[in-house]
C-alpha cells in the first residue's frame, strides 16, 4: 500500500491523522528536527571554519624570494623599454 | 596589438607601481589558491608565478580600484586549466598527487583532522572543490566566485551546497581513502578544533 501513495513522506508527516502509526512520533520529530539541524549547523561551520585554516596557512607562509625577483626583473624590463 | 596609442610614456610608471604593490601584496593568495588547484607545492608555485606574471602583462587592460584579487585568482584558475588541457599526463596524476602532497604538506603537528579534510576535499569533483575554496576560504561573494569560474551565480550556489554535502558525508562515514575505521573521530576532531579555533578568535 505504501508503493502506491504518491505524497513525500515529509507531507505525510504534517497532516495529522495521515496514518495511524504516524501520530505517536510526529510530536517526538518536532522536537527532534530543530536539535538536528543546529547540530548539522554546527558541523558545517566547523568544516568552514577549517577549509578557511587550510588556506589561511599557506597565505599566511612568507612569500618565496623568486616572486619577487621575477616581478623587479620584469619592472627593469618595463623600464628598459621604455 | 594596436594597443600603441597608450602604452606610452613613463607617466604609466606610476601606475605601475600601485599596480606593482598591489600584486605583490596578493600573492600568498595566489600561492593558496594555487596549492588547492595544483598537485604539489611546486608546481603549485609555479601556477603562481606565471598568474603573477600573466596579470603583470595584463596590468594595462586592468581597472585600478575593481577587485584584483578576483581578477588574479580568474587569470591563475584559466592558466592552470589551459596548462592541465595541454599535458595529457597531468589529469592522470592529478588525483594520486593531490591526496599525496595535501598529506605531505600538511604540518606534522597538525591535528589529525586536517589531514581528514584535506583528503575529503580532494575526494570532491574539482569544480565543487574549487567553488566551495572561492566561497568558504578565498572569502569571495557568489557573484565573484561565479565570475571567477566562468559561470552563472546559481551555479557557484549549488556547487558550493553540493560541496558542503559531500564533505559533510565523506567525513561522516569515512570514505575518503584511509583505513576508514576513524570516521567518526575525523568529524569529532574537527568539532573539536573548530571549537577551539573560534574560541581563540
Amino acid at each position: 500500500m505504501t508503493g502506491d501513495q504518491k505524497e513525500p513522506r515529509g507531507q505525510a508527516l504534517r497532516k495529522p491523522g495521515a496514518g495511524d502509526m504516524i501520530e505517536h512520533s510526529a510530536s517526538e520529530d518536532r522536537r527532534r528536527a530543530p536539535a538536528a539541524l543546529d547540530e548539522a549547523r554546527l558541523r558545517q561551520q566547523a568544516i568552514g571554519v577549517r577549509l578557511r585554516q587550510m588556506f589561511d596557512e599557506v597565505v599566511s607562509e612568507p612569500v618565496p624570494e623568486e616572486f619577487l625577483a621575477i616581478l623587479r626583473q620584469a619592472d627593469k624590463k618595463t623600464a628598459e623599454n621604455d | 596589438m594596436a594597443a600603441a596609442s597608450n602604452a606610452g610614456p613613463s607617466g604609466d610608471s606610476r601606475a605601475d607601481e600601485a599596480f606593482k604593490r598591489e600584486l605583490v601584496g596578493l600573492i600568498p593568495h595566489l600561492r593558496a589558491f594555487a596549492r588547492t588547484l595544483a598537485g604539489d607545492p611546486a608546481s603549485a608555485d609555479d601556477l603562481a608565478q606565471d598568474a603573477m606574471m600573466k596579470a603583470w602583462d595584463a596590468r594595462a587592460s586592468f581597472q585600478m580600484g575593481t577587485n584584483m584579487k578576483a581578477w588574479t585568482f580568474m587569470i591563475l584558475r584559466n592558466q592552470f586549466y589551459s596548462e592541465k588541457r595541454r599535458s595529457w599526463r597531468q589529469s592522470q596524476l592529478d588525483q594520486e598527487a593531490a591526496e599525496r602532497t595535501l598529506v605531505a604538506v600538511d604540518d606534522p603537528e597538525a591535528p589529525v583532522a586536517l589531514d581528514e579534510l584535506r583528503l575529503s576535499l580532494a575526494a570532491l569533483p574539482a569544480e565543487q572543490r574549487e567553488a566551495l575554496i572561492l566561497v568558504g576560504a578565498g572569502g569571495f561573494a557568489y557573484e565573484e566566485a561565479a565570475e571567477i569560474c566562468g559561470c552563472a551565480v546559481g551555479t557557484v550556489k549549488s556547487r558550493v551546497s553540493r560541496a558542503r554535502k559531500a564533505l559533510h558525508a565523506i567525513l561522516e562515514d569515512g570514505s575518503y581513502e584511509r583505513d576508514g575505521s576513524a570516521a567518526s573521530d575525523a568529524m569529532g576532531a574537527i568539532l573539536a578544533d573548530a571549537e577551539r579555533l573560534s574560541s581563540a578568535r
